[in-house]
């Protein structure tokens, strides 16, 4: 199963969840969190399903480029970090 | 007499309260993180802050009546954006720039004023949102631009207290429109403005116009103010006609203003030098107040910072009680000051908070 580790930084406003996913991308993946998990989505996405400005995703090391489809593979032992971009402050 | 207050800052959303001897800052809420309006909302005693989080987008919470904790609610959210549009904006809340209640009639609504250029309303407290498509769908918001951020705003929202179903909101750089059936339909209603940062066959279009602030009278609501970003307007027909008043003493540029409840002949400026250079006319701090209607102004500076003072208060950053004495204003670099007697002078409050972008009394 893969693994998305999400920023502690969203503790602030809620409980950050451990999420293992047998989605084979990363939109499908970010989709079961937010099946389990509504109010991340908001903060992950903004209201056109596009990845936030200032929010950055690596999977297995490698920052993915792709914000709007979010297709980038994922293999079954992947893990995914959801981070935010320095460049938001 | 108001005796506690708010201030959204920068770095969290402050309360300031008043004892028998002078004002104090008290409480502290999302202590960081950007609070980018608050509104007290007078009808159930609820408080809401608007954040807008460097990472994670714009939020929205409720401090319910009696409650210790706050409760994040649905923020505003465009709905998806047409394949097919051939709109250049992007369908995505930047910031929550202003917050207003309903009328008294109408329990639970809610006005949101966003960054670009979207009205929400809300009929159940902020548990939910939709955007109010009329107005996102005139045509004339093609004309709309950006006026201190990349895309416009909309950053006042004046509800008529006549008649709830009548609201004025200002853009910048949008112009004043009007409904009268609740957001079903709206006009424009910035005519006599001048914007002098156009070309001088489009300097009188309405939809160009940059009212850095409109605020209205509750007493006399046909009498509006507007701190324009070349000049001062008032009207005197609810924004059918808009006349420029050129009497303040020291500068007509600026960006808040408010208005007394009940006189509209009174309102308070806080000028800055100009847009080119915006610091307090000779780095000192003034507020302008006008009792006749903008025929005259007189310049109070008692209590505030003269020398060496670079404080900008920007849209939201002034404030009166409804009685009309007191007034609380907070500027861009952390300085929060109040006066009891109508601006003639001034006591302050803090001029190291983090910079304030919005005050309103509880």
């Amino acid at each position: 199963m893969a693994q998305l580790i999400f920023t502690q930084q969203l503790g602030r406003f809620m409980t950050v969840p451990q999420v293992e996913t047998d989605a084979a991308d990363l939109r499908g993946a970010l989709d079961q969190a937010f099946g389990a998990h509504p109010r991340l989505r908001g903060y992950v996405l903004d209201e056109q399903g596009r990845l936030r400005e200032n929010v950055v995703i690596f999977v297995d090391g490698q920052r993915t480029r792709e914000r709007e489809r979010l297709n980038d593979a994922l293999a079954p032992l992947s893990k995914v970090y959801i981070l935010q971009a320095l460049s938001g402050g | 007499m108001s005796d506690r207050a708010y201030l959204a800052t920068r770095k969290g959303l402050f309360e300031i309260y008043r004892t028998h001897e002078a004002w104090h800052v008290d409480r502290q809420h999302f202590l960081g993180d950007p609070v980018s309006m608050v509104l007290p909302d007078r009808r159930d005693g609820t408080l809401y802050a608007a954040l807008s989080l460097g990472h994670f987008g714009s939020k929205l919470h409720r401090l319910d009546p009696g409650a210790i904790e706050w409760v994040e609610i649905a923020a505003p959210a465009f709905p998806p954006k047409p394949d097919d549009s051939e709109d250049k904006v992007e369908w995505a809340v930047k910031q929550i720039w202003s917050l207003a209640a309903g009328g008294p009639d109408q329990p639970g609504v809610l006005w949101a004023g966003t960054l670009p250029g979207g009205l929400f309303r809300s009929n159940d407290r902020g548990d939910s949102w939709q955007l109010v498509e009329p107005l996102w769908n005139i045509p004339e918001r093609a004309q709309w631009m950006g006026g201190g951020y990349d895309v416009p705003g909309i950053h006042s929202i004046c509800v008529d207290p006549r008649d709830s179903r009548s609201v004025l909101v200002g853009v910048s750089c949008g112009g004043a429109w009007l409904t009268n059936d609740g957001g079903g339909s709206w006009a424009p209603r910035a005519k006599g403005m001048v914007a002098s940062y156009m070309p001088p066959e489009l300097a009188e279009v309405e939809a160009v116009q940059d009212p850095h602030r409109i605020v209205r009278c509750a007493g006399e609501p046909d009498k509006l103010w507007c701190q324009h970003h070349n000049g001062i307007w008032r009207s005197v027909d609810n924004g059918a006609n808009w006349t420029e008043v050129r009497a303040d003493p020291l500068s007509n540029f600026g960006f808040a203003t408010a208005v007394h409840p009940k006189n509209g002949e009174t309102a308070w400026f806080v000028p800055a030098e100009a847009d080119s250079r915006r610091v307090p006319p000779r780095a000192a701090l003034a507020v302008t107040r006008t009792i006749d209607g903008g025929e005259s102004f007189t310049a109070w500076r008692g209590g505030l910072p003269q020398q060496h003072c670079y404080d900008l208060v920007y849209r939201h950053g002034l404030a009166v009680s409804d009685d009309g004495r007191l007034l609380l204003m907070g500027s861009t670099t952390g300085g929060a000051w109040l006066s009891e007697d109508g601006g003639g002078q001034w006591q302050t409050v803090s001029t190291t908070l983090p910079p304030i972008y919005a005050v309103s009394f509880a």
